[in-house]
């Protein structure tokens, strides 16, 4: 029989230190919901999405209870829009993000990820249609979360989609300024993306994804820092040990529920992304983890180092500890989700200068980061160019999730509630990209693109 | 379907007998008790049978964490499985 310290453990982390699986997402292809008219394939959307997650909500439910594990979000992720739209009569694509948020709320996930298309060598008509929709698409709807791909290593970097990305981050601030740009926060610009993330908001149900699957996120920074608690003083050896051995628990109670969902929903199991997502809640904050390591404040110099040990030791632990792992896959630092990074924000000593330099060795990007309202279009676009940079030259995916809050100035506070967190308003470069980002055309793939 | 049943709380006479009785009512069989007592807390893991409960699990443990609530305990079930995936490679 299983030892009563290892029970009593387990429900510890589950208890006080946050563990929990972050999201069971259904992935679901929409391609045969293509039609001429707009109004058939979005009744076609509606119709396919509300058929194929009906019991996802319920199913995940049993699973909590029966394992005490809470799941504490419930996600539908979809075809790129662009790419099933294109056939349709629509210029204004809003109509199938009206779809989706209606889909959503029938079958009770809180987020349903796809409204995106993949740009990074260049637009077709759909493409340019769905991210012109974009900020009237998120404005209007409550549930949708968009995400266009502007770069990959193979590819290169379309600048003439980080143009447009950089208005299209403007507007849909503009559009939700009464609630300080937050449709922002359901918009992602990517390099790299990858096809089986199941984190909003840059989910998507990539090509060569089946008709449905289950990808699972698996969460839990409060473990890893308490059980770095035992490691205290120890050199990074045993950091890295300790890391491991929680990263591997976590995702093989991640794997458990990940095989339990797919079997109990008859749906292939894809993924688990073994991700450490923090969320506002003291105690659950990657930031902890980087200052447990020895660190005053998340920001100060150390800081990429601390993160890129925590980056490997998650995956290195994890990926043992799944059949197959995917998605993002590694530590998140979204600024307004992390209590820790909130406050290193306020305090001026985490810079979007410190952030971008930790995206080089983390999992994603620069993650709901709030900066002036004011904050042209063209300085935005240039802060999506530079992250593309990192991620076409270091083969990884990058991303920026960012919210020009309007009328708001570096020292203000953005709340967007929920998960989603609080927003300190960082300041931007003062300098201009106007010129750079007129420019437009392709920036060429790197020389180690041609790998063949 | 095996289960580990969780009863914690402060210490007093009749805690197992209790337990037992509400999970022989419920018609779940018991195969294995550790338990301790930490200063004046009391701790029991159960390893139990639920295959013979007749309804869903979240009632069972429903009922469980009522009764327990009623004995000023907390008493859960999960399904044995996530300790084993947590702790056994």
């Amino acid at each position: 029989m299983l030892n009563i310290n290892e029970i009593l453990e387990t429900n510890e982390m589950i208890d006080r230190q946050h563990l929990d699986i972050r999201t069971v997402t259904m992935g679901v292809s929409l391609r045969d919901c293509a039609a001429d008219s707009a109004d058939v394939a979005a009744r076609k959307i509606y119709d396919k999405v509300t058929r194929s997650a009906a019991r996802l909500v319920r199913v995940c439910e049993e699973i909590e209870r029966e394992f005490g594990i809470p799941i504490v979000n419930k996600r539908v992720s979809v075809t790129p829009i662009a790419a099933v739209a294109e056939s349709s009569d629509a210029e204004d694509y809003t109509v199938f993000a009206q779809a989706l948020d209606r889909a959503a709320k029938n079958v009770g996930v809180n987020f349903i990820g796809g409204f995106s298309a993949l740009v990074h060598k260049g637009f077709t008509k759909g493409d340019a249609r769905l991210i012109a929709s974009i900020p009237r698409a998120l404005a209007e709807t409550e549930r949708v979360c968009a995400s266009v791909n502007v770069a990959t290593t193979r590819a290169g970097i379309n600048m003439d989609a980080v143009r447009r990305m950089g208005e299209t981050v403007k507007s849909a601030a503009e559009l939700t300024a009464d609630s300080g740009g937050f449709a922002c926060a359901k918009l992602v610009v990517f390099a790299n993306a990858v096809e089986d993330n199941p984190f909003m908001a840059g989910a998507f149900h990539g090509s060569g994804e089946p008709e449905c699957v289950i990808n699972v996120g698996v969460s839990g920074p409060g473990a890893v820092k308490n059980a770095l608690l035992s490691a205290r003083g120890q050199p990074f050896d045993a950091v890295a040990e300790t890391i491991k051995r929680t990263a591997f628990r976590v995702t093989r109670m991640g794997q458990l529920v990940a095989r339990e969902a797919s079997s109990r929903l008859g749906v292939p199991f894809g993924i688990v992304d073994l991700s450490l997502a923090p969320t506002p809640a003291a105690g659950d904050s990657v930031a902890e983890i980087l200052e447990e390591m020895g660190l005053s404040s998340v920001g100060a110099h150390g800081t990429t180092a601390a993160l890129a040990l925590l980056n490997d030791a998650v995956k290195k632990g994890g990926v043992m500890a799944s059949s197959h792992v995917g998605g993002l896959s590694g530590a998140f630092i979204p600024v307004s989700e992390d209590a820790g990074m909130i406050k290193a924000a306020q305090s001026g000593v985490l810079t979007i200068e410190k952030l971008e330099a930790m995206t080089c060795v983390c999992s994603v990007g620069l993650d709901m980061i709030a900066v002036p309202g004011d904050t042209p279009a063209e300085t935005i676009a240039a802060i999506i160019a530079d992250e593309a940079a990192i991620g076409v030259v270091n083969n990884k995916t990058t991303a920026v999730r960012i919210i020009p809050a309007p009328g708001k100035n570096v020292g203000d506070v953005v709340d967007f509630g929920g998960l989603l967190g609080t927003a300190p308003v960082m300041p931007v470069s003062g300098g201009s990209a106007a010129d750079f980002i007129a420019r437009g055309g392709r920036m060429p793939a790197p020389l180690h693109s041609l790998r063949n | 379907m095996r289960a580990i049943v969780t009863v914690i709380g402060r210490d007093r006479v009749g805690i197992i007998a209790e337990v037992s009785g509400a999970l022989a009512a419920a018609g779940v069989n018991i195969l294995d008790i550790t338990q301790t007592v930490t200063r004046e807390y009391f701790t029991m893991i159960m390893l139990t049978d639920t295959s013979g409960f007749g309804g869903a699990f979240s009632e069972l443990a429903d009922s469980l964490e009522a009764f327990g609530e009623k004995l000023g305990m907390s008493i859960r079930i999960q399904r044995e499985d996530i300790f084993e995936a947590m702790h056994r490679v």
